[in-house]
């Protein structure tokens, strides 16, 4: 029984974003939308991270500080790309300084469109990103398992030999 | 025989109502802010969430450390609602903190050092007056032990409204609330990303989050001490000043530590044991 739909701590990330995003991200805080009523809390920390929160696309100054934050987070994590310059570039995909969407950094699993995307948008793709994070966590599970099985197998093995 | 019992309840009981108290808070909080807020259980379900995530450890210490914060500050509420040495008590959960302090050391990033810098200042500021309390009570009982302190037939704030105004102010610093958040803040605040607790992960915050709980109602239980011959009024008044806190904690910005520091001191010296001396004369 694992509860990460009812507890998701965000990181919430700008890239080379216009902050239109970003303002939108932080207006789901606000009264109006107030999404810590589904346990959502905006930390700062990677470390304390399950959603990693990206508005902006991708530069060559900031690449490896994505990598770097998506490293720091711990398993299972889910990365929404928030806003069409997170998920394609947009309209800058053809600067001279933009190499694209946020995933020619990290792997995403949901794009969440918009110019800039609305609250409701990031919720529903927050909550999208809450159900690929349980199905990740029962990867992990059946895959601690399998390798606890395997040590089983190998100690006993090495018993039997001896 | 009905310490052991009342250890076992305060074990059980403690996390259940700190979580609680938890989530009532950010309810609160968050009304005052015109929003809505998380569900009450919220906190039991950030710290199970927190039990599924990957542990993520920067040595193989600082996971230990954390364990021992929590320990001993379970050790130290048992040694209260047991009935036994408030002196005890508070040096245990002094133990307890100087253990979370070496833990924020030994992960060694900037903000862990800087943040436990900061809870050893919060610890030099808010203990003196902790002791004091101890001091206090035992002028107006006559004993060390809170058995027989919960026995007395005078409420004690009769006798020491400035200790237990000072104890208040101080127990912002141990709720860890603004403006006294310095070494780490809660839930969507940021103090040096999140200062102490900055490198723990995974279960270790969890750990961290728990004994908070326990701590929360160790101090409450302090504060109930003070009204301990009528317990209806205690419990009353344990409410009324968690949500003084909740107020104070929606209204003030975080002080430096320069501040937080003199006014403490302050507050020790001319309520707390300004308190104590007239006491002293007026028995004479």
């Amino acid at each position: 029984m694992d509860f990460f739909k009812k507890s998701p701590w965000v990181l919430h990330y700008d890239g080379s974003s216009c902050n239109g995003c970003d303002i939108e991200v932080l207006a789901a805080l606000m009264p109006k939308y107030d999404i810590e009523r589904f346990g959502i809390i905006n930390t700062g920390n990677p470390k304390h991270a399950d959603v990693f929160l990206i508005t902006g696309s991708v530069n060559t100054q900031n690449i490896d500080v994505i990598r770097n934050l998506y490293d720091q987070m711990g398993e299972p994590k889910v990365v929404v790309a928030v806003g069409i310059c997170a998920c394609t570039g947009n309209f800058y995909a053809e600067c001279y300084n933009i190499l694209g969407g946020v995933d020619k950094a990290i792997p995403v699993d949901v794009y969440a469109p918009g110019c800039a995307a609305k609250p409701e948008v990031i919720i529903d793709a927050v909550v999208k990103g809450l159900a690929v994070l349980e199905e990740k966590k029962k990867k992990m599970k059946k895959k601690e398992k399998n390798i606890r099985k395997d040590k089983k197998k190998e100690t006993q093995n090495v018993m039997q030999k001896e | 025989m009905s310490t052991i019992i009342a250890v076992i309840i305060f074990l059980v009981l403690a996390p259940l109502i700190g979580g609680v108290v938890s989530g009532a808070d950010r309810i609160i909080t968050a009304r005052m802010q015109s929003r809505v807020g998380p569900p009450v259980l919220q906190p039991f379900y950030d710290v199970l969430k927190l039990f599924g995530k990957q542990n993520l450890v920067v040595n193989k210490y600082h996971g230990d450390y954390v364990l021992c914060f929590l320990i001993f500050t379970i050790i130290s509420g048992c040694i209260l609602f047991g009935g036994g040495n408030l002196l005890l008590a508070i040096f245990a959960l002094i133990v307890a903190n100087v253990f979370i302090v070496l833990a924020a050391y030994c992960s060694n990033s900037p903000y862990t050092l800087i943040g436990a810098d900061r809870e050893l200042l919060q610890m030099l500021s808010a203990e003196p007056m902790l002791l004091l309390t101890a001091v206090a009570l035992f002028q107006v009982t006559g004993s060390f032990n809170v058995s027989e302190i919960i026995k007395t037939n005078h409420m004690p704030f009769i006798y020491l409204p400035g200790v237990f105004i000072a104890l208040t102010y101080v127990l912002t610093i141990k709720l860890r609330k603004s403006p006294f958040d310095l070494s780490t803040s809660h839930h969507g605040h940021q103090e040096l990303v999140k200062g102490l607790t900055t490198e723990f992960a995974g279960p270790s915050l969890a750990y961290f989050e728990i004994a908070h709980w326990y701590e929360t109602v160790f101090m409450l239980g302090l504060v109930y001490l003070f009204f301990a011959n009528i317990p209806v009024l205690g419990i009353l008044v344990v409410l009324a000043v968690y949500f003084i806190e909740i107020l104070i904690d929606n209204v003030n910005a975080r002080f430096k530590w320069e501040l937080m520091f003199k006014s403490t001191w302050l507050a020790t010296l001319i309520l707390g044991v300004g308190n104590l001396f007239l006491l002293y004369f007026l028995s004479m």
